[in-house]
């Protein structure tokens, strides 16, 4: 009636977490009163229920997200955009211009196909489809840059605990960086070794993202970097 | 029947296994970049691939179930994994075996959190040695979950059969084309549940039982194996302390946007 590993111990699917009664939290089941994981990933207990963290998992929409997409078509009144998801995010006119409708609207001025946009999940209607918005302060068609895809269920990692990692990789390098929920970080810096420098420590944090004391470790491989090119 | 050795006492097998002795098997997970998960296993000479996408959209439309996402897999073997040359076109066998890897592999996955979508599965079978459908859904199992797709337990699955009159654990390719029987069996081993029970050949009531049990020691063997691979993706080494849970940076992920915009300006 316990605990069967301990806290951040990487677990496979169908490993047995808790034995008895217990709340049953992220990437997990119940089945006949034990506790099962349902992803490989970190486990970790709570108060009063069981978790996984999960090292491998695709993109989950949920209100609230900023994603980074592609406009992939054009159909009447609305832009399809990709953002990972098993369908495409729709993105309707009221939710792109801050006017009234007009008939001599194009709404391949505002964004054509093959842009990318950064954007909000507002909604998610009764299929799960995402409904974007790209009003509001920092959405919108993106005009530079370039996109790194990593797994989306690492994203909180690269954020850091309130921001703590992404504003130290800002600090450090100067260059401008936008997360996407989805697994897209869009780079765009002044010289071509800023932005490297940052695809280097996308990476590295996405490789070690189950370790602890990464934001450390991160700022101490940036400082060898930033030497390296001296 | 070949009876290999020189003394009638002592049998052997034709690689030298013990009747209950796996081949080596050697499984990687995440090998092809470009694919959400994928697996690679050697099983003896058995070289096999695997790459899952999804859950993605199901194309065409109308196959698609509005309560659960569909599974498919898609076996296949290369033209050069056999001798002499195999036809690359889907064959009667190949169909068969997707079929009985998507039986397999269904139980264990919760499709019903993806519905409408569709979830594939390629395997394809670089060199083949007896026991491919065994170590495809061996592979097919890890690279679901290196996918990252919710599953209730790994699948394991293993052969035993009955060569030369006496019955042995995963049976390579002689052994397999000259022996008496062949029972492939899939299993979860922490439901302890099977989910693949397939026979070829003649055996006895008793026999098949003992070929079952047989063959779920082999799995539990297998297991193991996969638990390393999907493991050793994330080094070995435990994190010293705890210092950030990703779990408790969440949140503020427009905050972090919201300074890099004023920082632009």
């Amino acid at each position: 009636m316990d605990a069967k590993f301990e806290t951040r111990d990487v677990v496979v699917p169908g490993d047995v977490l808790y034995e008895g009664r217990v709340r049953t939290g992220e990437n997990t089941y119940r089945n006949e009163g034990n506790v099962y994981a349902t992803r490989v990933g970190l486990v970790s207990y709570g108060k009063d229920d069981v978790s996984v963290i999960a090292l491998e998992g695709g993109f989950n929409p949920l209100v609230g997200d900023v994603v980074i997409g592609e406009v992939i078509d054009i159909e009447l009144g609305q832009w399809l955009i990709d953002i990972g998801t098993q369908t495409e995010a729709l993105l309707n006119i009221p939710d792109a211009v801050d006017q009234p409708y007009r008939t001599e609207f194009v709404m391949t001025r505002v964004l054509d196909i093959g842009d990318t946009v950064i954007a909000k999940i507002v909604d998610l209607d009764r299929k799960r489809t995402p409904i974007l918005s790209i009003l509001g302060p920092g959405l919108g068609r993106v005009s530079e840059g370039f996109i790194v895809r990593i797994t989306p269920s690492k994203i909180p990692r690269l954020i850091g605990k309130k921001g703590s990692m992404i504003n130290m990789i800002l600090k450090e390098t100067g260059c401008r960086v936008s997360i996407g929920q989805n697994g897209r970080v869009l780079i765009s810096g002044r010289t071509r070794e800023q932005e490297e420098m940052v695809v280097k420590v996308i990476h590295r944090i996405e490789n070690e993202a189950h370790t602890s004391g990464l934001t450390n470790r991160i700022q101490e491989y940036l400082r060898k970097l930033k030497e390296e090119r001296k | 029947m070949s009876r290999k050795g020189k003394k009638k006492t002592q049998w052997s097998r034709v690689d030298g296994r013990e009747y209950n002795e796996l081949r080596p098997i050697r499984i990687e997970s995440g090998v092809i970049p470009n694919a959400d998960g994928s697996a690679y296993i050697e099983m003896g000479r058995n070289k096999i691939m695997c790459g899952v996408f999804g859950p993605r959209e199901m194309h065409p439309k109308h196959q698609a179930k509005p309560n659960v996402a569909v599974l498919r897999c898609r076996y296949h073997m290369a033209p050069f994994s056999v001798d002499p040359r195999r036809s690359p076109a889907p064959s009667r066998r190949d169909q068969e075996i997707s079929m009985v890897m998507r039986s397999a592999l269904e139980s264990a996955v919760f499709l019903e959190r993806y519905p409408r979508a569709s979830i594939d599965v390629y395997v394809e079978v670089l060199e083949a040695d007896g026991g491919t459908r065994c170590a495809s859904i061996n592979a097919a199992a890890v690279a679901l979950v290196d996918a990252g797709i919710p599953m209730k337990d790994l699948v394991v699955a293993c052969a035993a059969g009955k060569y030369d009159g006496r019955l042995v654990l995963d049976l390579g390719d002689y052994e397999d084309k000259e022996g008496q029987a062949d029972v492939p069996v899939a299993f979860m081993p922490k439901l302890n549940k099977v989910t693949l029970l397939q026979m070829d050949g003649i055996l006895s009531p008793k026999e098949t039982e003992d070929c079952v049990s047989l063959a779920l020691e082999g799995c539990k063997q297998i297991y193991e194996i996969q638990r390393e691979a999907l493991k050793k993706k994330y080094g070995i080494e435990k994190p010293e302390a705890e210092q950030q849970l990703p779990e408790e940076a969440e949140k503020p992920t427009e905050e972090a946007e919201r300074e890099e915009e004023d920082e632009e300006r």
